[in-house]
């Protein structure tokens, strides 16, 4: 199907309707993480670590039991009685451990004991009056440190049967994949090219910290609100980890404020629940920002060696990178995510990538956005960059040349389907801003990106009311204006109004198993499962008609809201719309739902290319960003809007990486910046307008061609805004953050 | 943590003296209440000196000086027709303090006895040669203000002793001021670097200069080699290559979260330079 | 400890509470005036969240102490629309799609009206500087200085 056929099919999917959730996210009514209270509600404390590797002697947590104010104090023993489900392991184990210290405290923040008072001040006055003893141990938080022999051990027997033999025990996982013979391509190559890259640990800097509202009796039922990008894995999570059965725990998520990965996890609210049975109240914890960036999961950070061969028509014969991320205290750092991406934007005959997974005295890391994806683009983009500025060869020819297409064995292993790279590459060719002319001082950068795209579990019911409304609960949080483009979906397949369509994220008790709101997955798999369950409605509605009209139900058909017979020989009947189906129903055979549920496949990889032009005042290494440009490969874009907005919001935080967000830790392992003040996430002043590109290079595996956009849009950033400073500088840039200080550093090193 | 609002300078004297633990004023609090906030500093008592007669004040005199209330936020100073035309300098250091909602508490009195050395306003209020009145159990001195702060987070000032007024000399003929600062992002930073720069011309000629560094070392610097290589010049190249080295050799910075040594050096020379330029053409009474 | 009687205007209503010398004005609007409308996103005056006027000036409700707020004027979000009339930046932020996860968007539409107030026809760099203390880390504030200054330009054919 040509892709303008497509495009003219759709009566509402592509237009941009006010989102549902509009009116109550201006006027200060939506209700977040916070907003609520309970009746007879504590607030809970939690005590960190303030030490980045300590075991853990005693804990006396009686003055604090003692005070009037204080309910419940609760210390990881109160996690260890599991009668329902002994012996967490696995995932589960680490989840614990992570929530609140076992022996040891892993990292600075890590929490050790927790209490429940009758306001937040007394709740806090009373961490005061706990006392730990700790025997202060030797600790590492970088990478490369790590995984040197004399580091220090952060647990043993943390390592999977991945990790080759003679490796620290620090290092947990290891990938290796790739095809071809690399050492053959380099042979071939004009060039060669092989640079040590460096990035820093961010965090997603989500504006809400994470709070929850917690509920738990004796008798193993419970109620858990709280802000999260998935309430069932919450809801899985939290039961495991306090012994009660998943179905006695009912998880409401709350409006999100931001979560781009970090809200996949849990680490508040397990302990609310267990204070909850403790005190046998309702209690409320909030995260303070500090604990949000101490505590919860920032990326890993990078220590990367990419060597790339070329010739000298710009044809890419060999590729090989190795990745070593950290990932803090427990297993998990994308190594491999990092490996099997570095390269899959490109056709390459020979390419070899490593990944490991190192363990840090550093918070457990956790997704953001690609994860992984991101560091190992800016290594290979830049080498790439570097190669094409040596050849004498233009950037955009060398990718397009180079270029991944259907059919293409990708890096990591598959055969590519349809993908839209190459379109991306061509609108960036295209583009106004790739041919404006670049004032002195300035330097323009290019780079591509990849993300593989998810689908996960899902489950979606629709449900018709006799006024010919559509209520649509779906699983997924809504943390881009998802409700929006579902009920677009639900919409275009129902025949009725936008607006006639209420989308509701379920609790947990309402609908079956969700998979997070991750891997940029809601519009493509809830809205793929919304759209089977409309057309499962439509199938009702169709057999309603059928049984009216008295004719076959494969004969009527469904078409513009209405039931409709199918041919001429199936009968000559009015359209029957939908509201009239549906104000009959009680009579005519009861209620009218629709649901789906399943496992979709087909989420569609993803690209993106992006165009940057940065200023460098050579006498301050002062970078300023005065151009962007993100060109993306949407599939087909539901609502316009919020695909910009994951572009615009994707390379923001890619600008913020790339120039002066950080982890920095100190001497002694503890993190010095640990406040918006010195975390320094990119603000309005900082930022250009972002020029959006939305290619449509529909995807077989959705129903309307959808791919996911939230992550692939900070993938290219990094990498791109590194050509354009490196341009711009006349120094190549490879370590991140690219702050003023490392700029000069450079430019005094190259002058 | 106690709280009182006294309707006097002498009140919250007498206040602070008799105090026990832990004693903060409170003006904009945009210092006092992140440090409280963050179980930083929870003082004993809190003193808010905004209920007294006059802290909200800017008066200017008939010889052209100028008395600044305690609790005149950065907002205030902004908006006021005349501060601005005749210490562009002072009134910019003021307004680069955090975001507009800090400008709407925030107070270069509060700036000062943070005691940071980063404080934007304070090397342009050294460079202008502010003078503070301090108010205390023996009654008034006034200090300059580079003798207020004696290291970050400690002032000159005694048990008992608060600030009761700012005062900023007259602007006279031909004179100019600027500051800039450094930071990373365009705004809501603290200073890596700051430099303020309050000179006079006659002519074309340097006849006065006051340059002051922050965030090079534990308190602002006022520094007399970049006066010494100022004056007489008509900031030529030689002039600000000269002023760039004084500055530089100046600093005393430390390695931390927000700079290292050698770039808070290097950076102290670009932006004395810089800054003396805009004072330079102020002063000229060329734009700027 | 002895807790402070307050008596203060929110949004046009008188209002009473007691709270702690160490308590908020964040924390007593949301806590005891149930008016969660304002949010603590950092608590350090860092990310403008918590957006209110005090006495008509644009401050950080984080930054104010609950007791200091005796006697004030107070506007917060709650307070933006008339009945049922929004606000024409709050019907404008909807419009444009100036927000996605909205929890920084109280906050910077109170900032934005209080600049719209101060400067009818603000440049597009003014009105990012305005708004640095807001923090949004979902926009790229792209969509959000559109709709700030579209607005502006309405309000300014309107007049």
């Amino acid at each position: 199907m040509a892709l303008d056929d497509r495009k003219s099919r759709f009566t509402f999917v592509g237009t941009r309707p006010n989102r549902p959730d509009g009116l109550d996210k201006v006027t200060g009514r939506a209700r977040f993480g916070a907003d609520v209270t309970a009746p007879g509600m504590l607030f809970g404390a939690i005590l960190r670590s303030p030490h980045a590797h300590a075991r853990i002697v005693r804990i006396d947590t009686s003055k604090a039991e003692a005070h009037r104010d204080v309910k419940a104090v609760v210390t990881r023993a109160d996690f260890a009685d599991v009668p329902f489900k002994p012996g967490l392991e696995g995932e589960f184990w680490n989840v614990l451990e992570n929530v609140m210290a076992g022996e040891k405290a892993l990292y600075d923040g890590h929490a050790v004991a927790a209490v429940a008072a009758s306001s937040a001040l007394a709740a806090r006055d009373a961490l005061k009056l706990i006392e730990v003893e700790y025997e202060v141990l030797p600790h590492v938080t970088d990478v490369d440190k790590a995984m040197a022999p004399d580091a220090p051990v952060i647990r043993e027997g943390a390592a999977d049967y991945s990790v080759p033999e003679g490796m620290h025990p620090n290092v947990v996982r290891y990938h290796e994949s790739g095809h071809g013979d690399v050492e053959a391509g380099f042979a071939e190559a004009d060039l060669v090219i092989e640079d040590h890259f460096v990035t820093e640990a961010t965090h997603q800097g989500y504006i809400e910290p994470h709070a929850c509202l917690a509920s738990l009796g004796a008798d193993g039922k419970g109620e858990l609100w709280c802000c999260t990008q998935g309430h069932w894995i919450v809801q899985k999570t939290c039961a495991a980890l306090l012994g009660i059965e998943t179905a006695q725990l009912r998880v409401t998520a709350s409006e999100i404020g931001g979560g781009f990965g970090g809200k996949t996890t849990v680490f508040i609210e397990p302990v609310a629940l267990a204070l909850s049975r403790k005190a046998n109240r309702p209690v409320k914890i909030v995260m303070s920002r500090s604990e949000v960036l101490r505590a919860t999961g920032p990326t890993a950070s990078a220590s990367m060696d990419v060597k790339i061969g070329m010739k000298k028509d710009g044809t890419i014969t060999a590729a090989q990178g190795v990745f070593r991320l950290q990932g803090g205290a427990f297993p998990g750092a994308p190594g491999d995510m990092t490996a099997m991406c570095a390269f899959a934007p490109y056709n390459l005959t020979n390419v070899r990538q490593v990944g490991y997974d190192v363990m840090s005295n550093r918070p457990k890391q956790a997704a953001y956005r690609a994860p992984g994806a991101p560091m190992g683009a800016f290594a290979v983009e830049s080498v790439i960059d570097e190669l094409c500025k040596k050849l004498g060869l233009d950037p955009i020819e060398v990718r397009l040349k180079n270029a991944a297409r259907e059919g293409t064995k990708a890096s990591y292993g598959p055969t590519y389907d349809r993908i839209g790279l190459v379109e991306t590459l061509e609108a960036a060719k295209g583009h106004p801003h790739y041919s404006a002319p670049l004032k002195p001082g300035q330097g323009r950068g290019v780079a591509c990106g990849f993300w593989f795209n998810h689908g996960g579990e899902t489950s979606v019911s629709l449900a018709l009311s006799e006024d010919g409304s559509a209520q649509l609960m779906v699983g997924t949080p809504d943390i881009g204006g998802s409700r929006a483009s579902m009920a677009l979906m639900a919409a275009e397949v129902l025949g009725i109004p936008y607006e006639n369509i209420r989308v509701t994220i379920a609790d947990t008790a309402t609908l079956g198993y969700n998979d997070v709101s991750h891997g940029s997955r809601v519009t493509y798999a809830s809205g793929l499962a919304t759209i089977k369950a409309a057309q499962h409605a439509v199938e009702k509605l169709c057999e309603r008609a059928a049984a009216k009209w008295g004719i076959p139900v494969d004969a009527v058909k469904w078409e513009n809201g209405c039931a409709v017979p199918s041919g001429p020989n199936a009968g000559d009947f009015d359209p029957l719309p939908l509201a009239e189906i549906t104000a009959d129903m009680g009579r005519t055979g009861g209620p009218i739902s629709g649901h789906f549920e399943a496992t979709p496949e087909g989420a569609g990889v993803s690209f993106g290319t992006h165009i940057v032009d940065a200023e460098v005042d050579p006498e301050t290494g002062k970078t300023s960003i005065t151009r962007y440009t993100v060109i993306q490969d949407a599939g087909k874009a539901i609502h316009p809007a919020y695909v910009e907005g994951q572009y615009q919001g994707g390379a923001a935080q890619g600008i913020g990486w790339a120039l002066n967000e950080e982890y920095i830790y100190g001497e002694d392992g503890r993190l010095q910046n640990p406040v918006f003040l010195d975390y320094r996430i990119p603000v309005a002043s900082d930022l250009p307008m972002i020029d959006t590109v939305i290619v449509e290079v529909p995807n077989p595996g959705h129903p309307f061609g959808v791919r996911g956009v939230g992550e692939t849009g900070i993938v290219p950033p990094l990498a791109a805004i590194a050509n354009a400073v490196s341009n711009a500088a006349g120094v190549r840039m490879r370590q991140l953050p690219m702050s003023p200080p490392r700029i000069l550093a450079a430019l005094k090193g190259n002058g | 943590m106690q709280y009182h609002r006294p309707a006097s300078f002498a009140e919250a004297s007498d206040l602070a003296a008799h105090a026990t633990g832990i004693t903060r004023f409170l003006a904009g609090g945009t210092d006092v209440l992140v440090q409280l906030r963050s179980e930083i500093v929870t003082p004993d008592t809190l003193i808010d000196i905004k209920a007294i007669d006059g802290v909200r004040d800017i008066a200017r005199h008939a010889d052209g000086s100028w008395t600044l209330g305690v609790a005149v936020t950065g907002a205030e100073m902004s908006e006021h027709p005349q501060l601005g035309r005749e210490w562009p300098g002072v009134v910019e250091a003021m307004d680069l303090i955090g975001s507009t909602q800090v400008q709407g508490r925030a107070t270069l009195t509060g700036n000062l006895c943070n005691g940071s050395p980063a404080a934007d306003s304070v090397p342009a209020m050294v460079a202008a040669g502010v003078t503070a009145t301090v108010t205390g159990p023996a009654g008034d001195r006034v200090v300059a203000v580079e003798d207020i702060p004696t290291g970050p987070g400690k002032t000159s000032l005694a048990q008992g002793e608060l600030i009761s007024a700012l005062h900023i000399p007259a602007r006279g003929a031909s004179g100019g001021d600027a500051y800039l600062r450094f930071i990373p992002r365009t705004e809501m930073d603290i200073a890596v670097v700051g430099v303020g720069v309050n000179l006079r011309v006659d002519g074309d000629t340097i006849t006065e200069a006051r340059v002051a560094l922050g965030a090079v070392a534990p308190t602002v610097l006022l520094v007399e080699d970049c006066t010494r290589a100022l004056i007489g010049t008509t900031l030529d190249h030689a002039a600000l290559a000269a002023l760039a080295a004084a500055a530089s050799a100046a600093c005393k910075p430390i390695d931390d979260k927000r700079g290292t040594i050698e770039f808070r050096t290097e950076v102290a020379g670009v932006l004395a330079k810089r800054a003396a330029k805009i004072a330079y053409a102020r002063a000229k009474g060329e734009t700027a | 400890m002895t807790k402070h009687h307050v008596t203060t205007t929110v949004n046009g209503d008188t209002v009473e509470y007691l709270c702690d010398a160490r308590e908020t004005l964040l924390d007593c609007l949301r806590d005891k005036l149930n008016l969660t409308g304002a949010k603590e996103g950092c608590g350090t005056g860092d990310c403008g969240a918590c957006s209110v006027t005090l006495d008509g000036r644009l401050v950080c409700s984080c930054l104010v102490l609950g007791v200091e707020a005796e006697g004030k004027q107070i506007e917060t979000i709650e307070g933006m629309a008339r009945d049922e009339t929004l606000h024409p930046l709050q019907r404008k932020f909807i419009d444009h799609a100036a927000l996605q996860c909205g929890v920084c968007t109280p906050g910077v539409l109170v900032a934005a009206k209080a600049l719209l107030e101060k400067n009818p026809d603000p440049t597009e760099e003014e009105a990012r500087y305005w708004l640095a203390g807001n923090l949004c880390r979902c926009t790229g504030y792209d969509k959000i200085i559109r709709a700030v200054l579209e607005t502006a330009a309405e309000l300014r054919e309107a007049s």
